[in-house]
């Protein structure tokens, strides 16, 4: 067992970029699935600002799941693709009670992804393994990924607390 | 999971195996580390109340100490399970070891949102084996 928190091989580099794609998949899934999983007459309640929020939510890991794939591209390896993530989530989906739930659930993904990014960036930094793609294009990738997470997490926080 | 954490593991399972005290030589074994490693942490885990050490014998887990320990081993067993039935990745064991000390916990429960994880878990953990009784990929127990 490996003690070091480091990237020590193509392989691991890939396989935790594979699970960055599943986080976003899940995101993606989960957000979706808030906007349906409310009945039509909640649904029109619930308000423009959090509808927008799970759409961008959505169009963000979306794009995010992109930059990653074309990482791993270079790594060849693959990617499980979003309909295989979207069925799982569907099988042990249990929808939140309200809006409330529905945002505290946005904040713990982009938490949760925040984190995962940022102890990612910790493991290659930490790791003087020469990888099979450009180190500094990784790097630059998983830095905007993070930042925009932060954001994320920033964004949602505030209309947690304006609605409070 | 940090360093502290996949030793409170270590010792829960070594614990299980040796239905006793886990000693310092088994614990290096699951670890990969010195018995001068071992001994260190497990001085500075008995300094934070999570562990008892008896000369001779071996180390126990505390009551905090076992909480930290089933907390750090239903990751492990989150890990395990999302390699097999969500990457399917053959050598799981090998890969969940290798990715344990990058994946944190709360990352951990954001996946288990897509596994179907046995209620009772990590009780089924198998230490001999190294993965859940309840795993397909993880063979017939004995």
């Amino acid at each position: 067992m490996s003690l070091g928190q480091r990237v020590s091989s193509d392989h691991q580099l890939a396989r935790l970029l594979q699970i960055g794609v599943v986080l976003e998949e899940v995101v993606e899934s989960r957000a979706a699935h808030h906007l349906e999983s409310l009945p039509a007459e909640k649904r029109d309640a619930v308000d423009e600002e959090v509808r927008e929020l799970l759409v961008e939510a959505n169009e963000e890991s979306a794009d995010h799941r992109e930059r990653l794939e074309a990482l791993i591209d270079d790594l060849d390896a693959e990617t499980v693709a979003y309909e295989e993530i979207n069925a799982l989530v569907d099988a042990q989906y249990g929808p939140p009670e309200d809006t409330d739930g529905v945002l505290y659930d946005q904040l713990c993904n982009e938490e949760t992804a925040y984190k995962f990014y940022d102890d990612l960036i910790d493991a290659v930094e930490a790791s003087d393994t020469e990888f099979a793609l450009d180190r500094d294009r990784l790097l630059e990738t998983l830095y905007d990924i993070r930042e925009e997470e932060k954001d994320g997490a920033e964004e949602v926080t505030e209309i947690m607390e304006h609605r409070a | 999971m940090n360093t502290a954490d996949q030793y409170l593991k270590a010792i829960y399972l070594a614990q299980r195996m040796e239905e006793g005290p886990a000693s310092t030589g088994t614990l290096a074994d699951i670890l990969d580390v010195s018995p001068a490693s071992v001994n260190e942490m497990i001085g500075k885990l008995e300094d934070r109340g999570l562990v008892e050490h008896e000369k001779y014998k071996g180390a126990s887990l505390t009551d905090d100490g076992l909480q930290r320990a089933h907390e750090a081993l239903q990751t492990y067993c989150i890990i395990e399970r999302f390699l097999v039935n969500v990457l399917e990745v053959e050598e799981f064991r090998a890969e969940a070891h290798a990715l344990e000390s990058v994946i944190d916990d709360t990352v951990a429960n954001r996946l288990d949102t897509i596994i179907d994880r046995p209620e009772e878990c990590p009780d089924c953990f198998d230490p001999e084996h190294d993965c859940c009784i309840h795993l397909e990929a993880c063979g017939p127990v004995n």
